[in-house]
């Protein structure tokens, strides 16, 4: 049996109760919508991508649970001053450590605090709550008109 | 004598008011077992009901002793599939009281039933200008059919609207029908609010303007006796697993003077009578809209379900739940923190709810941990969930085999959400 709290540590109940960068961002040069159908949950995504391809600003806003709030959060955070390619780099990192197969991944990626959310890896259900934030990210880089869906 | 017949009647009456719930919870083995740890509290019966035994071991007797295709061969087995597989049409005639087994079509589920209509009644009758009446409550299943058939048809869809009580306004309903519409679909029993909604009158008031009416009884017939005559609906659609049947299997009935005059929807073997290159002669009733080779087991264990919920008698089944609803209503009133979506006068047996700062995804994850499965979404109805203005909610929806002490496990189960989440 596992244990709660392994997938909801202080560390999302934080995020989850005060959101980083949260909001909607006026001068963004990328934006996505991303959408779970399976649980209605909604997500906005805002970049701010400067010439050299970096990400100078980031926010979100929308309704999720807990881990797509906190997921979101961190995200933004984690996203702050990073190059186009890293971001991407992180994209694919978090998504394996999600589903529970990053211990098969070479990867030089460093997940941080990212890694407080593997727990969902034991949750199927749950995974798409996490890689919401991440999948609309990937619209966004993109510039796909259509919402990023989980489904 | 007389007497004692009175007083057997009596007691019959009695016993029908009483559901034994330990020996029924004896019937469903997948009840017994542990999740996470704690014994299973299933609380999603609105999502899919679980089985009993009898259902099982007569899917299971079928494919060992019986199976065969029906309708077709001349050779013993596939006399006795057809003969289970249309004995099954009295069981279904009888639990929802229609006139005749020509009325009886066997399809997938609810979704297929409504599909069925709208694409066969809807795309002979529908013109431009002309309306379909549906309502603000409706499952996805009966709005979606809906729309498509207003795309190929022209036809408008109009929307009568809920109150905050999460009940028809009747009101908007009067002033919405009118010479134009020419079908109404409304559900019985709403899937994510509870309310159970007038059909009679909803059916009466369409008919004198010129409808006919679709009831959408997916969540109706598992709760109380239903009768189509009195209704007086010209169709009804229910599925199969949500009455303690298998999945896959459904019912559409249909008044056999409306059916008669409906074209095939779907073309293949058993839906003619005569196949000729230059053109078909179609089946009759209830044949000539069951096209290709039918889910047989379903159909059987449906039966088999059916005889189960009678046995135990549907206005037992209905005080049972009633009573359960009134003791979670009670509970739920005294944890704070928790508001009910939904308090129509008139409801069945569910509880549908939100938590002050936690998303239903995150209940329903924490309620699994303590073994009690409820449902967490929007239900498919999301345009209930924007009215209410919520994403999502937690629904706990209960049946035959619940009791008291499973509710207790919810609300405990609520209060760890609460302490888990507290700030």
């Amino acid at each position: 049996m596992t244990e709660l709290r392994d997938l909801y540590q202080e560390v999302i109940m934080d995020h989850n109760r005060n959101p980083r960068n949260y909001g909607c961002l006026q001068e963004a040069s990328h934006f996505a919508e991303g959408f779970n159908p399976l649980c209605g949950d909604q997500l906005k995504l805002y970049l701010y991508i400067n010439d050299s391809n970096t990400i100078e600003d980031v926010s979100f806003e929308g309704q999720g649970c807990a881990i797509s709030t906190a997921s979101a959060s961190i995200m933004t955070e984690i996203l702050l001053g990073l190059g186009l390619n890293e971001a991407k780099q992180y994209f694919h990192a978090f998504c394996a450590l999600a589903i529970g197969e990053n211990k098969h991944l070479e990867s030089d990626v460093d997940l941080g605090k990212l890694e407080v959310l593997k727990g969902v890896s034991e949750y199927p259900a749950r995974v798409k709550c996490a890689t919401l934030a991440w999948h609309t990210l990937q619209a966004a880089l993109k510039g796909e008109k259509e919402p990023a869906k989980t489904e | 004598m007389k007497n004692q017949v009175v007083s057997q009647e009596l007691s019959d009456q009695a016993s029908e008011l009483t559901l034994d719930v330990d020996s029924v919870r004896n019937d469903f083995p997948v009840l017994h077992q542990e999740v996470h740890g704690c014994p299973l509290v299933y609380l999603d019966n609105g999502a899919s009901s679980q089985k009993p035994e009898v259902v099982i071991q007569k899917i299971a007797e079928y494919y060992s002793e019986q199976h065969s295709n029906v309708h077709r061969g001349v050779h013993t087995l596939s006399q006795r599939a057809t003969d289970l597989y249309e004995e099954v049409r009295e069981n279904v005639r009888s639990l929802i009281n229609a006139r005749s087994t020509r009325e009886i079509i066997y399809v997938r589920g609810t979704t297929e039933a409504i599909n069925l209509v709208a694409f066969s009644y809807g795309m002979k009758n529908m013109q431009p200008g002309d309306e379909i009446l549906i309502t603000e409550m409706e499952h996805h299943s009966n709005i979606v059919p809906w729309q498509l058939l207003c795309e190929r048809s022209g036809a408008t869809l109009k929307i009568v609207p809920i109150n905050d009580q999460g009940e028809l306004i009747m009101k908007s309903y009067e002033e919405l029908l009118t010479n134009q519409t020419k079908i109404v679909a409304v559900t019985h029993v709403s899937n994510a609010l509870g309310t159970v909604n007038p059909v009679a009158k909803i059916t009466e008031m369409a008919h004198a303007a010129g409808a006919v009416v679709l009831i959408d009884g997916a969540q109706g017939v598992p709760h109380k006796p239903i009768d189509v005559q009195a209704i007086g609906c010209d169709f009804y659609a229910f599925s199969g697993h949500k009455i303690y049947g298998p999945t896959g299997v459904g019912v559409l009935y249909g008044r056999e003077v409306v059916l008669e005059e409906m074209p095939p929807w779907q073309g293949g073997g058993d839906m003619i009578k005569q196949v000729r290159l230059d053109g078909s002669e179609y089946n009759d009733l209830p044949y000539k809209f069951e096209a290709g080779t039918p889910n047989i087991a379903g159909v059987i264990g449906l039966g088999t379900a059916i005889e189960y919920v009678m046995e135990l008698g549907l206005n037992a089944i209905n005080k049972h739940e009633s009573l359960l609803l009134d003791y979670a209503l009670t509970k739920a009133e005294q944890q704070s923190g928790l508001r009910v979506i939904g308090s129509a006068s008139e409801r069945a047996s569910l509880l549908s709810f939100v938590l002050d700062g936690v998303h239903p995804h995150d209940v329903g994850t924490v309620l699994d941990h303590e073994g009690v499965a409820v449902r967490a979404g929007h239900h498919c109805a999301m345009p209930v969930m924007e009215h209410f203005g919520v994403p999502a909610t937690v629904r706990a929806s209960w049946g035959i085999y619940n009791t008291y002490d499973e509710l207790d496990r919810l609300f405990e189960g609520i209060d760890k959400v609460q302490e888990l989440f507290r700030k």
